[in-house]
């Protein structure tokens, strides 16, 4: 019963999202208030009737209730009841029906937090919202359906869910993940609205900015957490693959970063419209591209899931018909939206122009590198090949460097021009931290890397002149400010991370007895005995390590007995500075056993540092002025009908 | 012409030049970061290069996997199970899904005396997943 009572609230979903499109669209066309008002009331069932098909499913998980397809693959009796409830989400099907209530949950956000919004806006906003999801829960329901039944042979016992996927990091990376995605859908849906009213003002910017940070503050924590879940567990020390389903979260994430700053200048000095708006519907359309990356099957990744032709072409149904749509109606009307421009030598302006470019630049070599071997299996008849890790690093990273140059500016920067004397004296600084960047690594990890002295003199700088101007504003500070500096000074700790980690971390694979050790850097790694240990649904080999005699560490090597999946559990020694890192291969021969150690200095800061963006731009969105000028611009937009 | 719009034409030129610099340096770079694949009969009859590094793959031959005396050097057998087979040489840690009688994936370069050097050994990551790459093969292999 209870599956088909899931099954029925999600067609109510569908049938409320329709509801929304006609309401939305017919009152922002004739100006009624009362249509507006109707999709308002119907986002408010959309999100009731998708929460309790969400709950539904997430109870026939604890139920056990094999006789649905998607649990009995994806479930087991054994599974802690907290690994039951995120195995909801744990393969297609379940995760789209988050991915539909994620939709709703936004949209509700959209309903009831814009009551100041001038009435046609609303009503396309919304109209928007409603459509994407009438697209999102159609999918769901034709092709990918989590309620089906598997009748009349009910299995007794589940298939399990993917052991990589037992641990807590997998339990919140991807709702994160999906809030952020889908964050951007109502950027997305402020920008059709300003191209069907026509009306592209900074009330418009400011009434944007605030979705654009959240959903950007989301996203960037569900990729953090997915790169410290691939961390530890995984169990090899990677943080990133530049796999294509990484990729295609990251591509949608440095648009969004191109999408806040360019909204920063259209509503400060009405610059860029056009340009916001394009970036606002591609970022969205990006997020689109991954969902279909992920779950067409047609790319090469530990990600993709299972392969189905059929989703696949419905899935490029939407995005053709999402992005095409947006496309052509940008082409249409962004003609009869004018910018402002008068900006001169190191302006405000022309630093954000150059932040859009490298990013917009980043995102194209990213997009070239994870397309390309797709392109080419297209039209070399199934030839297969694959894009190595080095290219993305031989690109990305000193696009980043040369932003990095950038933006330690950005405080200083002024709007229209900049004086040349404050570039000049931080100019300074930039000298200051660049002998400290020489110097430290060789005294830390004494040996040099050009690389690393460029970031790390860079994130220095960063630091340097967003402190000074911190303190100057001091009397004067708004969350808006403040949102800047951190989410600078997040950005300056995480290259750090990246650039520290990447070139001084160090490795050895070795082959130990029991008895054995092996020396990495200053201190000796002993391999004291192997062990076995019990958990709920598997049984594992446990190694005793005891580094410089003194701390004990103890990596494991799962085997899940229902999949016969083994898994590397490492054993870390977390630090600010450095992490020590042991991983428990396979055994070889009759004692020995395969082992590596790895000691990665600072390879903390990367999540840090993202966490510390993620924050800023999430505490961006509380200043003051967005409250304050609501009402305005309201009165404003009211007497301009 | 105002200054204003000279201005503004100079800097779009010059994004304009330094974005066409970056994406040819990406083209160049993507150039020499391809990897190719190739199927075990594609390494027996010479359609791979030697000594560049290509990917190659199949299923891991029950009974071929040797590990040396000391250290971690193995050896397996890459096979398509329809009579082509070659071996492997790694010399590091295999991965926790690699397992006899399984799809794996080698990064590495082909020796001119036939042997495949890997310095990097792909496994599957659950029992559903097959590697695109040898799709095929599974197929050809349980109707």
């Amino acid at each position: 019963m209870i599956p088909e009572l899931g099954h029925f609230a999600a067609i109510l979903g569908l049938a409320s999202a329709i509801g929304i499109v006609a309401t939305g669209f017919w009152g922002a066309l004739n100006h009624q208030d009362s249509w507006v008002e109707m999709s308002i009331r119907l986002a408010k069932l959309q999100f009731g009737v998708l929460a309790i098909a969400f709950l539904l499913l997430i109870l026939c998980f604890l139920q056990d209730d094999f006789s649905v397809l998607y649990v009995a693959n994806n479930s087991n009796t054994e599974l802690p009841w907290y690994y039951k409830v995120s195995g909801t989400w744990g393969a297609h099907e379940g995760s789209f029906l988050l991915w539909t209530f994620v939709t709703a949950c936004w949209t509700l956000a959209v309903a009831l937090r814009s009551k100041n919004l001038p009435l046609d806006l609303h009503g396309y906003v919304l109209g928007t919202l409603g459509l994407l999801n009438v697209a999102f829960l159609l999918f769901l329901l034709v092709s990918s359906n989590p309620f089906d039944r598997l009748v009349p042979n009910v299995p007794i016992q589940g298939a399990d869910l993917n052991p990589i996927l037992q641990d807590p990091g997998q339990v919140i990376h991807p709702p994160m993940l999906y809030i952020g995605y889908i964050g951007f859908a109502v950027a997305f849906s402020f920008g059709i609205a300003a191209l069907c009213t026509g009306k592209l003002d900074s009330a418009w910017a400011r009434w944007t900015r605030p979705w654009v940070n959240m959903a950007w503050g989301f996203l960037t924590i569900g990729i953090a957490l997915g790169s410290w879940w691939a961390y530890y567990e995984l169990g090899w020390g990677g943080w990133w693959f530049w796999d294509p389903v990484e990729n295609a979260s990251f591509m949608p994430w440095l648009a969004g970063i191109a999408l806040i700053h360019s909204l920063a200048a259209t509503e400060k000095r009405g610059a860029f419209k056009n340009w916001t708006i394009l970036l606002a519907l591609v970022t969205f359309s990006m997020c689109l591209v991954g969902a279909f990356l992920v779950r067409s099957g047609v790319l090469t990744s530990v990600h993709a899931f299972a392969v189905d032709p059929q989703r696949g072409l419905f899935l490029l149904g939407i995005l053709i018909a999402v992005v095409g749509g947006a496309l052509y109606l940008y082409f249409v009307r962004a003609s009869t939206i004018r910018s402002r421009i008068q900006y001169w030598g190191m302006s405000r302006e022309l630093l954000l122009l150059i932040n859009n470019a490298l990013l917009v630049i980043a995102v194209i070599t990213i997009m070239l590198g994870t397309l390309y071997p797709i392109g080419y299996e297209w039209f070399n008849d199934g030839d297969k090949l694959s894009v190595g890790g080095p290219y993305f690093n031989r690109i990305f990273l000193p696009l980043m460097l040369v932003l990095a140059f950038f933006l330690a500016l950005a405080p200083i920067s002024q709007w229209k021009n900049t004086p040349i004397v404050l570039v000049k004296k931080s100019s300074i600084l930039l000298a200051g931290s660049a002998v400290v960047a020489l110097v430290l690594p060789w005294a830390l990890w004494s040996s040099l890397n050009f690389g690393v002295a460029c970031a790390v003199a860079l994130a220095l700088w960063i630091v340097a002149t967003h402190c000074k101007s911190f303190w100057r504003q001091r009397n004067s500070l708004t969350l808006g400010f403040v949102g800047m500096v951190v989410a600078h000074v997040g950005f300056a700790i995480a290259i750090s991370g990246v650039a520290v980690t990447s070139a001084y971390s160090n490795e050895r694979d070795a082959r130990l007895q029991p008895g054995e050790s092996l020396v990495l850097n200053d201190k000796t790694y002993e391999l004291v005995d192997v062990g076995q240990t019990n958990g709920q649904n598997y049984i594992a080999d446990r190694a005793h390590f005891s580094v410089n005699g003194s701390k004990s560490m103890y990596p494991e090597r799962r085997n899940y007995r229902l999949r016969q999946t083994i898994t590397t559990e490492a054993a870390i020694a977390p630090g600010l500075f450095r992490d020590l890192y042991i991983s428990l291969g396979e055994p070889i021969g009759n004692r020995s056993w395969g082992v590596r150690v790895q000691e990665k200095p600072l390879v903390r800061w990367i999540w840090f540092g993202a966490f510390v963006m993620a924050i800023a731009a999430m505490v961006a969105c509380l200043d003051k002025r967005y409250k304050r000028l609501a009402k305005r611009d309201a009165i404003k937009a009211a007497v301009s009908e | 012409m105002n200054a204003l719009r000279r201005r503004r034409i100079l800097i779009l030129t010059f994004l304009f030049c330094g974005g066409s610099v970056t994406v040819a340096l990406a083209i160049l770079a993507l150039q020499q970061n391809l990897n190719h694949f190739y199927l075990p009969t594609e390494i027996l009859d010479g359609t791979a290069p030697i000594e560049r590094q290509i990917r190659a793959g199949g299923m891991v031959v029950q009974g071929s996997v040797k590990h040396n005396e000391v250290g971690l050097g193995t050896t397996f057998e890459l096979s398509d199970l329809k009579g082509s087979t070659f071996s492997v040489q790694y010399e590091g840690l295999l991965p926790s899904l690699f397992r006899e009688g399984q799809g794996a994936i080698v990064v590495g370069q082909l020796e001119s005396h036939g042997a495949f050097v890997a310095h990097q050994v792909l496994a599957k990551h659950d029992e559903n997943y097959v590697p695109p790459e040898l799709q095929e093969l599974h197929e050809a292999n349980d109707p």
